[in-house]
């Protein structure tokens, strides 16, 4: 039987508290809003001696991920956390990282971009960097995150996969929101993570390698090829992972989370916190009779796009939360990704896109049985109306 | 013999040994070409000392020429080379070649 313990945690407290339970041999990092207390919570771990942790403290967030590069290829278990335009920053480095197939784990509170300066949550800084190579997981609140990260560490380091992973929060929704968790005990964290065993470390000079030697055009594709495999490996490594977790834990993980889709004619489709805010919705509509489901994605990279078509073949008519904008005239990331997804189906459903919440802008209830109740008409009607629309603006 | 694909290749652009700089011939780059003059040579090993390519080839503790498969042409040799009349002077490629 595993020790379970009850605790009052921000996300950012339990993206530390795993963190600290996981010990890894470096953090490097540079503070920024609202990611800031998950490095200077560890920070405070590490002055009070109870991890083993090289902490570097940088100068910005490009040398914080370069830091992490460089431990990552001496063959340490490195994590760092960013947000925003700490994450646009590493932007360059980011790409260093699964490049060199470096097992780094990042813990990301999703914050808008500038400009305007705005430091609230949506999804446009991960998804910026969602072709950066990296494993992306979303978090619906703080107990996710904690978990995810765990899993991160995991999922990161083996060796079908070697590719540095970011398990994202919203911030300050989930980041600043306090919740009550389960915890793992110090001991259980250290046995599932296990001891990293790096297959080439820098730092062995008994066996003297070369790391981020030059490409010209005669192999720069094949190793490009060799992350693309990588990340195909990833589905069933995470899969495993998930699973593992919840046998130990109780608390099982896929790529996707279904909500009262079995049945459901009109669907929504969303990432991290929204989900919670969606199931009370999906609540109400069907105490009034509506087939209403939703579709929570925790997995962005690697996308699941068939298990999301499989899920959402019988739906009517879906609706998109995207939490940020593609700004191509033809709708978010997600919705793009997910309406390709259904492609192949022999009879597709219609798909909408609304983008929201930009700029921490709130997303109520009330907001979420509307975009159902278009849902509904456009089922009826079979007619989609505005591809993409903007929920929650003013005009 | 074709060269490696994906699936052979270490990851991440790994070079699983040492010293592999020694392969990648780098004296095609050069423009200008340090040359060599015998009798005015002091052995100093100045030259040695200074070169960042280690292209000064020594025999016997004694300079006795300059490996243009990896020598880029920086010149450093012949500016440190502190003889009075130099021992190495650089030329253009393009002049040698005529």
């Amino acid at each position: 039987m595993v020790t379970k313990e009850k605790a009052a945690r921000t996300g950012n407290e339990a993206m530390a508290e795993a963190m600290r339970q996981i010990n890894p041999d470096v953090v490097a990092a540079y503070p920024i809003t609202p990611a800031t207390e998950i490095v200077q919570i560890f920070s405070g771990y590490v002055a009070d001696g109870l991890v083993d942790t090289e902490y570097v403290a940088v100068e910005s967030e490009h040398s914080a991920m370069s830091a992490c590069i460089g431990a990552s290829a001496a063959g340490a278990r490195v994590m760092t956390g960013t947000s925003s335009q700490g994450l646009m920053l590493m932007a360059e480095v980011l790409y260093i990282a699964s490049g060199m197939r470096l097992p780094i784990v990042l813990a990301e509170v999703n914050r808008a971009i500038s400009a305007p300066i705005n430091i609230h949550c949506d999804h446009s800084d991960t998804m910026a960097n969602r072709d950066a190579g990296w494993i992306q997981l979303f978090s619906e609140n703080s107990q996710e995150a904690y978990d995810n990260m765990i899993q991160a560490v995991r999922i990161a380091e083996h060796p079908d996969v070697s590719l540095p992973t970011m398990a994202t929060t919203d911030g300050f929704i989930i980041s600043h929101g306090m919740e009550a968790i389960e915890l793992i005990s110090d001991d259980e964290v250290q046995k599932f993570v296990g001891k990293y065993q790096p297959a080439h470390p820098l730092l062995n000079v008994d066996k003297p390698i070369t790391a981020g030697a030059l490409d010209f055009t005669d192999y720069y594709f094949e190793h490009r090829r060799q992350i693309a495999v990588g990340m195909a490996n990833a589905p069933k490594v995470i899969a495993r992972i998930g699973k593992e977790f919840g046998d130990k834990f109780g608390r099982y993980y896929g790529f996707t989370e279904s909500y009262k889709l079995d049945d459901a004619e009109v669907a929504i489709a969303c990432l991290g916190s929204t989900a919670g805010t969606a199931r009370v919705a999906v609540d109400n509509l069907r105490s009034r009779g509506v087939k209403a489901g939703l579709l929570k994605i925790r997995v962005f990279r690697p996308f699941p796009a068939e298990e999301i078509a499989n899920i959402l073949k019988n739906v009517k008519a879906i609706a998109v939360l995207d939490r940020s904008d593609g700004l191509s005239n033809f709708g978010g990331p997600v919705f793009n990704e997910i309406r390709s997804a259904l492609y192949d189906l022999p009879s597709r459903p219609l798909v909408v896109d609304y983008i929201y919440g930009l700029g921490g802008r709130d997303i109520f209830v009330a907001d979420i049985e509307k975009v159902y109740q278009t849902l509904s008409d456009i089922s009826k009607s079979g007619k989609i109306g505005d591809l993409v629309q903007y929920l929650g603006v003013r005009e | 013999m074709s060269d490696p694909g994906y699936k052979e290749l270490p990851k991440g652009g790994l070079i699983l040994e040492g010293g592999t700089a020694a392969k990648y011939e780098t004296g095609d780059w050069r423009s200008q070409r340090p040359v060599f003059i015998q009798e005015n040579c002091i052995n100093c090993s100045f030259c040695w000392i200074f070169c960042p390519d280690s292209s000064i080839i020594i025999n016997d503790g004694k300079v006795s020429g300059i490996d243009y498969k990896h020598c880029k042409g920086c010149g450093i040799c012949a500016f440190e080379c502190p003889a009075k009349k130099k021992a190495i002077i650089m030329k253009s490629e393009a002049e040698i070649e005529g």
